[in-house]
């Protein structure tokens, strides 16, 4: 994890009393809302529909024990003793007071947590894979370029007033966990014939009205222009990104308008003018960042433990083990996926027991370390794997062992109407429904590895273009009417699902996706044939035969 | 921008003119007494574009008392009791439709 | 709207001058771009200094063949929103090397200042006073800085290669 120094947490300071100043003058009326709103948006300060929302960033997914336990104490301290871990690697807290603000951000600076730029106009969280730094086969840890960036992007003179928000996601991995091509700009890293690191750059994905694949704008920009070539793309946007419209003013606008070819010639002349300049960076800044991040003693341990032989025999912890469990680059450990998607329960929440728990066991079994990934799940990176068994017992005890990561009840699921001032209508209900539909594990195994993900309004939060099935409410005469979509997906094979047939009603939702399972059961090749190949091989047609058959 | 004010207004029945407190946040209706009130039995109720018109340029004046304020539908039944219109301002005046997880 | 120049509330020398605004004998005078293009001449054979307002959207290389000749810049922000003056003041600075006043203009307020004296611009025409008065306070709100700008203050990723090769780190 990273160790902020003096300096960031100089920087950190410095804006929480700015921000205390701002509010104090939105208070005293010296600020009106419209001019406020900006600023508050610029530090993660929502409106919502029942109060004020805060996001606050964990860069890269990667939170220390102390820091979970200080989100719990923001919970706790300032609202109602829970938060929400959403798609893009930050927490929100539901209701806020404006006035506590302030004093919240204060407790989070402590230990080196902010909401720098969770909303606004500007350079969002730079997000990476969750495993990153421990996935067996990632070619470096993607995270010392996530908080490159970050820094670099963090309070940017000129960037802070894009036409519009702009994200960034970057993987080490062949299996992409961070959705890099429905980024703005997606990083891939890789290395070139010389073994000398560096990136595909992706730009233009997105998700939101008006959803694009993103396109590759450079196969290989070296690591040491990588700011450069950023920052390059962001003036080229900055000043043709349009201003006009907010729902064509994100980048994959400009590089749909221009096409990517004429796109990528602006944005390579101005990287000729910048490349040589202060912006490149020198193998001792990178060293520099690496030495920052701190990486555990690890201890060379069994394969296969005793503890873990012994185990084997509880039918109950090897499901878990089988599902949430996953291959470290070190043989003797494990990363541990910690669903937070309990059936029945909002998708994504955790109270602060929970995360105080939590922290604890990171303590006891994963080198004080957590991580937070874009399925809105957790994951303790470093756990032994003769300490999976304890661990197992201690995270049922909180609620914290579904067994279903990655299968149809790890629903992804924006607010919603229960929260969200811009949703049109409600989806943790209807993922909770689902959840409840498919609580049995031996069907949810049997179905494998299928993606549901809900949005409540067009914006997509809850990425519901790229669920192997997604769910989109939208408002039809004053009801809740929802569209879905099948063979989406968010990974390196990043594709749009494709609509299935007319809306349905909030009650209709469970039955239709039963009826989309079933067709798949019993139209997949194989058993291991997952939903999304089978409707990649049939298309639409006979899943929309069976569905609206009957109705 | 569009100020709230140059909107179009429609008005099919009974409105209130509802925003959040600024301080802290909360779902907040305008009274009759030109203040703000977190109970909806208190809320000013406007029944044409030109009274809903008036009501909300009040609300907007008072922009260090609450924020983003707008026409809410509403109904009012026999007993004169006013009910949210639609599921959104039911939401906002009983909160979330699911159990907290707390 | 007070004018902010070299940190202070100062007099502005400047009269701003419509397209068709007749051309006052003497004084300086601020003027927008179209009109500076088309009467460059008459414009800078007179006494005073001129200035130009230019527009967000148009490109800031049409006025580098001139820039030895004129003595503000005036970039707009017709919104605080609309961050577009920020690119074009730092190409002025960075690229072409301006080196005259570089003054912002329209919604300029207080929480922009330090964005802005970073981007290069060193007047500022204030949208309130009580902003205008804050600026010195507000120009110091902020002591690190991560990104290289041309306003030459030392970012914080050379600050700790200053630091490390002060304390001898890999020595």
């Amino acid at each position: 994890m990273y160790a902020y120094d003096e300096i960031d947490r100089t920087l950190v300071n410095e804006r929480v009393s700015e921000f205390r100043d701002q509010v104090q003058r939105r208070l005293s009326g010296e600020l009106t809302e419209d001019e406020f709103k900006m600023l508050r948006l610029q530090n993660g300060v929502y409106l919502q529909l029942h109060a004020y929302m805060f996001r606050v960033a964990i860069p890269y997914g990667t939170l220390a024990s102390n820091q979970l336990r200080r989100l719990a104490h923001v919970a706790r301290k300032y609202d109602r003793g829970y938060g929400h871990f959403t798609t893009r690697q930050n927490i929100q807290f539901n209701w806020i007071k404006l006035s506590d603000l302030p004093d919240a951000l204060a407790d989070l600076a402590e230990v080196g947590i902010h909401a720098m730029q969770t909303s606004g106009n500007n350079m969002r969280n730079v997000t990476s894979d969750q495993w990153a730094g421990v996935a067996p086969g990632e070619i470096e840890d993607p995270r010392i370029w996530s908080e490159l960036i970050r820094q670099h992007t963090t309070l940017h003179p000129e960037f802070s007033f894009l036409p519009r928000k702009f994200k960034i996601a970057i993987t080490a991995s062949d299996h992409d966990r961070a959705a890099i091509k429905v980024h703005d700009i997606g990083l891939r890293l890789i290395k070139n014939e010389k073994n000398e690191t560096g990136f595909e750059v992706l730009v233009g994905g997105g998700l939101g009205r008006t959803p694009f694949i993103g396109k590759t704008i450079k196969h290989f920009v070296h690591g040491r222009d990588l700011l450069s070539y950023i920052e390059a793309i962001l003036r080229v946007y900055n000043q043709y990104g349009r201003r006009d419209n907010i729902y064509k003013a994100r980048i994959k606008i400009l590089v749909h308008e221009l096409g990517i070819e004429k796109f990528s010639r602006e944005v390579e002349e101005e990287w000729q003018h910048i490349r040589n300049s202060s912006l490149q960076i020198d193998d001792e800044v990178i060293e520099d960042i690496r030495s920052r991040f701190i990486y555990p003693a690890y201890e060379k341990l069994p394969h296969m433990p005793d503890e873990l032989r012994q185990a084997a025999a509880d039918p109950d912890f090897e499901a878990w083990r089988k599902n949430s469990v996953a291959a470290h680059k070190n043989p003797g450990y494990s990363i541990v996926t910690i669903s937070l998607k309990p059936i029945g329960a909002p998708p994504g929440d955790a109270t602060a027991e929970q995360m105080d728990a939590l922290a604890d066991l990171a303590d006891t079994y994963s080198f004080g370390e957590i991580r937070v990934g874009h399925e809105q799940n957790l994951a303790l990176p470093h756990v032994a794997k003769r300490d999976l068994p304890a661990l197992w017992k201690a995270l049922d005890k909180l609620g914290l062992a579904t067994p279903n990561v990655n299968l149809i009840t790890d629903i992804i699921a924006c607010p919603g109407l229960d929260y969200c001032s811009l949703a049109n209508a409600r989806s943790i209900p209807i993922a909770q429904e689902l959840t409840r539909r498919f609580a049995n594990h031996e069907l949810a195994n049997l179905i494998g590895r299928l993606h549901i993900n809900i949005s409540g309004c067009i914006n997509a939060c809850g990425h519901h273009h790229v669920g192997h099935i997604g769910i989109l409410g939208v408002e039809k005469n004053g009801e809740e009417v929802y569209q879905i979509t099948i063979g989406g997906r968010a990974d390196e094979s990043a594709a749009l699902g494709n609509l299935i047939g007319p809306g349905v009603k909030f009650d209709e939702v469970a039955d239709v996706v039963e009826d989309i399972v079933e067709a798949y059961l019993a139209l997949r090749e194989r058993p291991e044939e997952l939903f999304v190949d089978t409707v990649k091989r049939l298309g639409v047609e006979p899943f929309k035969e069976r569905v609206y058959a009957t109705r | 921008m569009t100020s709230p004010l140059q909107q179009k207004l429609k008005i099919n029945g009974s409105s209130v003119v509802t925003a959040n407190r600024t301080w802290d946040g909360v779902v907040v209706y305008r009274t009759a007494a030109k203040g703000w009130s977190a109970d909806l039995a208190d809320a000013a109720i406007v029944r044409n574009s030109d009274e809903a018109k008036a009501l909300l340029a009040e609300a907007v004046a008072d922009d260090v008392g609450a924020i983003g304020p707008y026409i809410a539908p509403v109904q009012v039944d026999e007993a004169g009791k006013i009910l949210p219109g639609n599921l959104r301002e039911q939401i906002r005046r009983d909160g979330v439709t699911i159990d907290l997880p707390v | 709207m007070p004018l902010v120049n070299g940190g202070k509330i100062a007099d502005d020398s400047f009269v701003k001058l419509a397209v068709d605004t007749p051309l006052p004998e003497g004084g300086d005078v601020l003027v927008p771009a179209e009109r500076f293009l088309s009467d460059t001449d008459a414009l800078l054979k007179r006494g005073g200094k001129v200035g130009v307002i230019w527009p967000n959207n148009r490109d800031i290389g049409e006025l580098v063949p001139h820039l030895g000749e004129i003595a503000v810049v005036a970039l707009v922000f017709p919104s605080f929103r609309d961050g577009r003056a920020y690119s074009q003041a730092r190409l002025l600075r960075e690229r072409y090397n301006y080196r005259g006043e570089l003054r912002a203009t329209g919604q300029v307020l207080r929480d922009q200042f330090v964005f802005m004296l970073r981007a290069g611009f060193d007047s500022f025409e204030v949208k309130k006073q009580a902003d205008a008065e804050a600026f010195m306070q507000t120009a110091k709100r902020y002591s690190v800085f991560y990104q290289p700008t041309g306003d030459g203050r030392i970012t914080a990723l050379h600050r700790r290669m200053q630091l490390r090769h002060s304390e001898g780190v890999g020595t």
